[in-house]
């Protein structure tokens, strides 16, 4: 396992630091420029939805290994206000931003795994993990 | 007991100068300012303990502070230049006066340090003052160019306008765009404006919308708006995100982009050198009749 590094999100500046270091590690490990790209993506949607809804937050990388295969995982945490229906975040075109509700779902789309958790008043995190192929 | 340690302090200003002088010359080689000449290095401290001691004085002073402060903005030292010294001066003169003071119990040395800190703290927060509102300049002015350069309108034919977005968009960018290509579809009277995203290293669905938002509004005011450059992994993120661009006209490239927007108007490119071709044919043709 290698180590965690996180970028603490705060201003929309941020998102780009985060973007930056996840496309790092991403190449570091080995991910061709189309999963860069969708890690990339990925990151900037999970960081953007803590900027927006959250305030402030974090979220870390994690280079990966089991024994047949590598990868990154990404954690994104807040303490923000949280989600109370996930299943209906989760669809394509939900938004209370007036944005296109696609963050979420599409994360889902653009990572292997993904894990949300989220209790109201008590914050986000949402576990994902891109597998090298 | 102010004006008493006061008076201390510039009845003995050699000495605490000469502390001072030491100190910040073993802070020199340590760091930020080695690579500064000798000469600069002494003559910027005298003035700058001058700096200070007129400012204890309360006399008029030869040069103020904020001609001391702009010289160092302008020559490029860094803040922590002034701080540091600022810091040592404050060390050296409480030293200096303690080692004066006959009793030196805790009562004392709070009375030294209050009276130190009264003449340090402006002069370190002034300072700071000078720097930060040097930086807010330039990053301003930075911004301006930015501004300048985040959004710009090609016309390179009678109603064809390329905009080229080189960089991120975050939602200040995104709205400058917006303003600036409906501004220029009107001021350039366009009837197709080619968006080339070539340079955007990510499109989530943030920048999607807005581009999805401009080009709808460029529809709304009568012109067409093209999608073009879009990179093979950008293309494969955008359907992984399940963003439908199906309702508005994508090329991968700016080439076919620009083909296309000939045909909107009316336009075709001709080969010159089919052209010459042709004519011989045809005056062959007529010799040989
Ligand atoms: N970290 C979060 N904290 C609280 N609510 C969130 C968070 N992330 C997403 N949401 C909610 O889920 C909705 C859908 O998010 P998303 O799929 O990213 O679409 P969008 O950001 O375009 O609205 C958001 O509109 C918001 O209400
Ligand atoms: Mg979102």
């Amino acid at each position: 396992m290698g180590t965690q590094s996180c970028i603490n999100i705060q201003k929309e500046w941020d998102i780009v630091g985060a973007r930056q270091l996840g496309r790092d590690i991403a190449k570091k490990i080995g991910f061709g420029t189309v999963d860069q790209a969708r890690i990339a993506t990925a990151v900037s949607e999970l960081a953007r939805n803590i900027y927006l809804y959250a305030d402030s937050g974090k979220v870390c990388f994690e280079a990966i290994e089991t024994i047949d295969k590598k990868g990154i995982s990404m954690i994104a945490i807040d303490s923000g206000p949280g989600i109370s229906d996930i299943s209906l975040v989760m669809q394509d075109g939900y938004s209370t931003s007036r944005g296109l509700g696609a963050g979420l779902p599409g994360v889902k789309r653009l990572m292997d795994e993904f894990d949300l958790i989220s209790e109201k008043e008590q914050g986000t995190e949402v576990k994902t993990i891109k597998w090298l192929r | 007991m102010d004006s008493q340690f006061k008076k201390i302090v510039l009845e003995n200003s050699d000495t605490i100068v000469r502390m001072w002088v030491e100190e910040v010359n073993a802070l020199k080689d340590a760091n930020y300012t080695s690579s500064i000449s000798e000469e600069l290095f002494d003559s910027t401290n005298r003035e700058f303990v001058n700096v200070i001691f007129t400012r204890i004085k309360n006399v008029e002073p030869a040069e103020t502070l904020e001609d001391f402060a702009e010289k160092l903005i302008n020559l490029g030292w860094p803040l922590s230049y002034i701080t540091d010294g600022l810091q040592v001066f404050r060390r050296v003169t409480v030293d200096f006066i303690l080692s004066q003071s006959e009793k030196v119990d805790s009562n004392h040395i709070s009375l030294v340090l209050q009276s130190v800190d009264k003449w340090v703290e402006p002069l370190i927060r002034q300072l700071v003052n000078e720097y930060s509102g040097n930086w807010e300049n330039v990053v301003s002015l930075q911004r301006l160019a930015l501004q300048e350069l985040s959004a710009p309108l090609i016309p390179v034919m009678e109603n064809i306008t390329i905009m080229p977005l080189i960089g991120t968009i975050d939602t200040e960018r995104a709205k400058f765009i917006m303003e600036n290509l409906l501004e220029g579809v009107i001021r350039h009277n366009s009837e197709v404006v080619l968006m080339d995203i070539t340079g955007v290293p990510v499109v989530d669905t943030m920048v999607a919308h807005h581009i999805i938002q401009a080009a709808e509004a460029v529809r709304l005011i009568g012109a067409k708006c093209i999608l073009v450059g879009i990179r093979p992994e950008i293309a494969q993120t955008i359907v992984n995100l399940g963003i439908d661009l199906s309702q508005f006209p994508t090329k991968s490239s700016l080439r076919k982009g620009f083909t296309t927007a000939l045909e909107i108007t009316n336009r075709k490119i001709v080969d010159l050198d089919t052209k010459v071709d042709n004519l011989e044919n045809m005056i062959n043709s007529l010799h040989r009749e």
